[in-house]
């Protein structure tokens, strides 16, 4: 009988093929965003909004996490992005190695910025480090203002949350004093920015702090 | 459903150090999960459960020590443990703060031996029998390290 000590992350493999992307983006000038979100919170209604406002600045590619299908990276490529695609055949979250792929299909010297639009899921992909600058949530407001209570850890370990469909707020009881409060009690750091992605409303303050978390990458 | 790649994860890192260490067989698991991660103990357990059959891991027992979230303040020095909901200073109320502990997602150690492994009933269903014996309800509690 023996003891075998570890001690080491269970996640290891994950997290330094993570850090391989990372180095490798960053010596590319890449600056990569991981969006994560429910399924219908707005994630590809949000990244085309935020190619309409930056692809004159930034040259952009989108990685597209879904369980099966490429409708999202299909309406991609329709803006004139570069879109992968990766099916994940049923795993409810994306992984270092899969955006390692990803990466080698795209042309990473002619690319100033990448989307991740992460498998729609408030749970999962939290614990995966894929080799991004910032993990960035959006909570939209039909899905109601107790997300945070039910779901802490999303909210806890985001760069920032975007509350969208602001457009909806009048159909909805959705309390956003609650939901701020919620939010900064998990997170006290975390900028809120309440938009409507189809709408326009409120979408200039995030590609504004958008631009900011990349140009300071470049520095 | 992330805690079945998680688990492949630790089995993974397991038989690789088993390998190395000229024992066949794993008797005990250990790991340390930080609460405020997302990961369900039962979840955990039932992955164990569904993975280890017909591995060098299928007479092994799974302990999971549970870290209770703790955070600094920068703005009056305190440190403190505090639930999954809220991280703000209990003392000065300052958004200032930094998690120290709570997410952990560590592999600990290993017990293994050179004994040979006691045959489990190839006709049980090792769900059925996870559910029989009342799934992790069943299982002692985890140990939770606090203060």
């Amino acid at each position: 009988m023996s003891t075998i000590d570890l001690n080491k992350p269970i996640l290891d493999y994950n997290d330094r093929l993570a850090a391989e992307n990372h180095a490798l983006l960053r010596e590319k000038g890449v600056f990569v965003l991981d969006l994560m979100a429910s399924p219908g919170a707005g994630k590809t209604s949000l990244i085309l909004a935020t190619i309409d406002a930056l692809r004159d600045r930034y040259n952009i590619a989108v990685i597209e996490g879904d369980i099966a299908s490429d409708v999202d990276a299909a309406k991609v490529k329709d803006y004139g992005i570069p879109a992968v695609q990766i099916n994940t055949g049923g795993s409810c979250h994306l992984e270092s190695n899969m955006i390692r792929r990803a990466l080698d299909i795209l042309d990473l010297d002619a690319l100033d910025l990448i989307i991740i639009e992460n498998v729609g899921n408030l749970v999962c992909p939290t614990e995966f480090f894929l080799g991004e600058n910032a993990k960035v949530m959006i909570l939209s407001v039909p899905e109601g203002d107790d997300k945070p209570l039910k779901y802490p850890n999303i909210f806890q370990i985001s760069r920032a949350v975007i509350l969208n469909k602001l457009d909806t707020l009048p159909v909805f009881d959705f309390n956003r004093a609650a939901f701020d409060d919620a939010v900064r009690r998990l997170n006290p750091q975390a900028p809120i920015f309440p938009l409507s992605a189809t709408t326009g409303e409120g979408v200039q303050t995030w590609i504004t702090w958008l631009s900011e978390q990349i140009e300071r990458c470049d520095g | 459903m992330h805690e079945m790649s998680i688990m492949q994860s630790v089995f993974d890192a397991a038989f690789k150090a088993l390998n190395q260490s000229g024992e066949t067989r794993i008797t005990e698991i250990k790991l340390t999960i930080g609460e405020m991660t997302e990961i369900q103990d039962v979840s955990l357990r039932f992955a164990f459960e569904a993975l280890k059959p017909n591995t060098p891991a299928r007479n092994a027992t799974l302990s999971i020590t549970m870290l209770q979230p703790r955070s600094c303040c920068h703005d009056c020095d305190a440190e403190y443990t505090h639930d999954r909901f809220t991280m703000l200073c209990p003392h000065c109320g300052s958004m200032n703060v930094e998690l120290l502990q709570g997410r952990e997602l560590q592999i600990d150690a290993l017990e293994a031996d050179n004994e040979p492994f006691v045959d489990v009933d190839p006709d049980v269903d090792p769900f059925a029998q996870f559910l029989y014996q009342g799934g992790a309800d069943a299982e002692p509690e985890p140990e939770r390290v606090g203060d």
